[in-house]
């Protein structure tokens, strides 16, 4: 190696010559392949934002139902309680799956990976474009499921045997659950071919001087959940092969010898445990891969809107990938009043409180990264601490549901509800909206307009704390989860049902808000203000485009050459408040750091 | 992609192996596996997550195996044949492990040839490693069809635990099912091999590039995963 003053291939610094030739990039030759099946990771991302999108506003409106049934119990009799587990298990579902999970891997990562690491675009852009068709279908199959005789499944969206697949549940012996399973199925196998393209991209396809640690954070959570979600989806799948054997087969891989109905069901012998250990070795690790994105893209909003460097570069990489690691080791947290060895208990509870451990420095170090720092109150920013917020909360709580013994009572009553709406649920949703007024600029060159930005902010941030924090209330004075309707009881009083009725009301206007979002979206693709290739003075790569919105292969002739981090903001002597990742240390009076 | 150096000139020193080559290629830009092309390292990435689908179904299966309440047959007995009037306990399953082990053989042989850009050599031992799999697959469904008759099917049998019959099938037609796919694809890579497609530059299928040499290596690992994890199941449904 060099010293840094040495001329090496014209670059003050030591930017290593390039080991890869120029990939051969595939031409679109027509309108179909160009816009409909293409191959381009900027086209793909687009077309999984929106079908996620899509199938997300099914699960709003079924939040709104099941909160409207919750609110005025008696008024809406065409809700019955069988349609009230559907609709239950369909919106936990799409939420954590096909939204969340589809709109920070495969939109983010399909827009954002190749941009910010100086790739002409993912490294196998068919089978890319396979990943999105294959989503695309497990969402048709997923919607099928409305309209299949007996309706969707209503096991909840954690479909533990033996009720899932037993007459008593709705779409439990119909084709509901059948659906729900070959849907899922599809999208693991979707989602590996885009994964594998994602994990490559960022090992095997960084531009000169792009290092993995200088790689923005949002790059790192997206790369770290890909690869979680590679090892935690298989036991989903294998979960919902089995579960299809019981079903279709006569097997009884989780099918206890019951009575069903007054009468001897055709199994025997089976474990309904063991689903519940495949489900949560992937569902936790789920609940991380859609945090660990979120985690990374807020790291990125929080500096460029603050002007300030990441604080602790080094350690929120590594705080993201120990967490990777460790959300593999406390699945069964989720299992504790399924009864356990207590000292798997014990062991279950160490772990789990042990992540919030490089949890807690995230947070500092998001803190410390505002402290003093030149703070934009910007759309973005606002969703961005919003989130830190929210997180914190749903964290705390958290740590209450970790340890055993406050788990037991609490567990199946609101306060989970509140517990995971907080920390999946509106605080990863909150990022994915700051992310969208972020980076719609370099998507469509124009602005998303300003005031019905803050409108919809604080309609959803303020609406989102008056829905979920009266939950965590209701649970510890037990009310419970997933009931239709709560009766006559003795320990439930009756100001609970106007809470109920002043949450749902607060959930309509917020859903409304979200109308208002997608409106807005549309609106400012035409009419919005032309926000010119850098609006928001940003360091890193995906700003720095020869066009905006980037152009097929991203980089036009020639590919970038990296020479710092992405975050080189208000360095000391340097002219500007930020120095972009492609400007060469000599370029520029001060350095900044580009170690 | 090639490991190719366009500035060859001024290329960088040899890398320096150990824990401390290790650590300066996660260290470097552009890639952490040095020399390693994108459909290698896929296949590697892909081969890990397919270990979880299949470490699942085999955790699943010593689970049910350990926890049902019906006695479990014995693998042994049930997988005898006659053979010329003598009892020979699990022979067909040990004639099926040596021939997916020496197809494992004439693959990386195939591998070997491929690099030396023998076309005709390579190509033919593809097609025996084919013709091994093939054979393999063949005398599965062999076993498959004798069990049947004789009782056996994925919600009983008449030896004992149910789970028996689902675990097996399940297991061996998933692990089937990559063999075949693997033969599947090892004659389409074999006929791309002879017909020259890789010396041509004719653009490849699934990747709309061209392809090259190295794809026989990339299918000769998914080949040797698909052996290997025959071993366990060898071991853990057979010889338990
Ligand atoms: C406006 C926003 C939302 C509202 C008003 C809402 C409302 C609800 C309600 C009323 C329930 C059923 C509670 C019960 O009776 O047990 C529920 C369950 C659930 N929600 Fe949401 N939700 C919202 C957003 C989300 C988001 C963004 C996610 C993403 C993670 C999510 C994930 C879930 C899950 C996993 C369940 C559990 C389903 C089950 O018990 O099987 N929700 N939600
Ligand atoms: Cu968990």
């Amino acid at each position: 190696m060099t010293t840094a003053s040495s001329p090496l291939n014209g670059f003050p610094d030591r930017v290593p010559p390039a080991e890869v030739e120029d990939v051969e990039l595939y031409h679109a030759k027509s309108w179909i392949t160009r816009w409909v099946f293409s191959q381009d990771a900027k086209i793909i991302g687009i077309q999984y934002a929106t079908t996620a999108t899509a199938i997300g506003l099914v699960a709003l409106v079924l939040s709104w139902l099941m909160r409207l049934q919750l609110g005025f119990p008696g008024t809406f009799d065409f809700i019955t309680p069988a349609e009230y587990y559907q609709f239950i298990t369909m919106h936990g579902m799409i939420m954590v799956v096909y939204l969340l999970t589809a709109l920070f891997l495969g939109g983010f990562g399909n827009y954002l990976i190749p941009l910010m690491v100086g790739a002409r675009d993912m490294v196998f852009p068919y089978m890319n474009m396979l990943s999105y068709w294959i989503y695309l279908l497990a969402v048709l199959v997923l919607v099928a499921s409305f309209f299949a005789p007996g309706g969707p499944t209503g096991a909840g969206w954690t479909l533990y045997p033996p009720q899932a697949i037993l007459s008593g549940t709705p779409g439990g012996t119909g084709s509901g659950i059948i659906l729900m399973l070959v849907s899922l199925i599809l999208f693991i196998i979707g989602f590996t071919m885009g994964g594998l393209n994602y994990v490559i991209t960022v090992l095997q396809a960084r531009a000169r001087g792009m290092t993995l640690m200088r790689m923005p954070l949002t790059v790192w959570g997206i790369f770290t959940a890909t690869v979680m979600a590679l090892l935690a989806f298989p036991a989903l799948f294998v979960s919902a092969v089995m579960m299809l054997f019981d079903m279709l087969l006569g097997t009884s891989f989780f099918m206890p010898a019951l009575v069903e109905m007054g009468e001897l069901a055709k199994h025997e012998g089976g474990s309904p445990l063991l689903f519940q250990h495949l489900f949560w070795f992937f569902g936790h690790p789920e609940v991380y891969i859609v945090a660990l994105p979120a985690f990374g893209i807020v790291s990125d909003l929080i500096s460029v809107h603050a002007r300030r460097n990441i604080f602790g570069y080094r350690m929120m990489v590594w705080a993201i990938v120990i967490i990777g690691a460790l959300s593999f080791i406390v699945w069964a947290h989720h299992m504790y009043v399924s009864g356990m060895n207590p000292w798997f208990g014990f062991f279950f509870a160490t772990t789990t409180l042990i992540i919030a451990v490089p949890t807690a420095i995230k947070v500092y170090n998001w803190l410390l990264t505002l402290w003093r720092g030149d703070i934009h109150l910007t759309v973005p920013m606002l969703f961005a601490l919003a989130f830190i917020v929210t997180f914190v909360n749903g964290g705390l709580t958290g740590l209450f549901l970790g340890n055993v013994v406050v788990d037991v009572p609490l567990s199946d009553t609101m306060f989970v509800v509140a517990h995971f709406h907080m920390v999946m649920g509106v605080a990863p949703i909150f990022v994915i909206f700051g992310a969208i007024y972020h980076w719609y600029p370099k998507i469509t060159g124009r602005m998303l307009n300003e005031a019905m930005g803050q409108i919809h902010f604080w309609v959803s941030f303020l609406g989102a704390y008056l829905i979920f924090f009266p939950m965590h209330y209701l649970g510890l004075i037990g009310v419970p989860r997933r009931y239709h309707e709560l009766g006559p009881t003795s320990f439930i009083p009756e100001s609970a049902a106007t809470l109920n009725a002043f949450i749902t009301i607060v959930a309509l206007i917020v859903g409304a808000a979200q109308m208002l979002f997608l409106f807005n979206l549309a609106w400012s693709i035409r009419h919005g203000r032309p926000s010119g290739p850098n609006p928001w003075r940003a360091a890193s790569l995906e700003w720095q485009t020869p066009e905006t919105p980037p152009g097929h292969g991203n980089w036009g002739d020639t590919l970038p050459v990296v020479h710092r981090w992405a975050y080189d903001y208000n360095v000391p002597g340097a002219a500007e408040d930020f120095i972009p990742q492609t400007v060469p240390p000599s370029d520029t009076a001060a350095t900044g750091e580009h170690r | 992609m090639e490991a190719i150096a366009p500035h060859a000139q001024n290329a960088a020193p040899p890398r320096p192996g150990g824990l401390h080559g290790f650590v300066l290629d996660w260290a470097a830009d552009q890639r952490v596996f040095k020399g390693v092309s994108w459909g290698k390292a896929m296949m590697w990435i892909f081969l890990l997550s397919d270990t979880f689908v299949f470490g699942c179904f085999l955790l699943g299966y010593m689970t049910m195996r350990m926890s049902t309440t019906e006695p479990w047959p014995n693998a042994s007995e049930v997988f005898a044949l006659e053979i010329f009037g003598t009892h020979m306990p699990l022979i067909l399953i040990a004639i099926m492990t040596f021939v997916l082990i020496s197809s494992s053989g004439t693959m990386a042989m195939a591998v070997n040839a491929a690099y030396r850009r023998d076309r005709r050599l390579t190509a033919t031992l593809m097609i025996v490693t084919a013709l091994f799999g093939a054979t393999f697959v063949g005398m599965q469904a062999f076993e498959w069809s004798k069990l049947i008759s004789e009782g056996v099917r994925p919600w009983g049998n008449p030896w004992g635990a149910a789970q028996f019959g689902s675990a097996f099938f399940m297991i061996t037609g998933f692990h089937g099912t990559h063999v075949t796919i693997g033969v599947i694809f090892l004659l389409i890579v074999a006929r791309k091999v002879w017909r020259g497609d890789y010396d041509s530059g004719r653009r490849g299928f699934f990747t709309s590039r061209s392809g090259r040499y190295e794809i026989v290596e990339i299918t000769g690992l998914y080949w040797h995963f698909v052996d290997l994890v025959w071993v366990f199941i060898f071991a853990l449904f057979y010889l338990w």
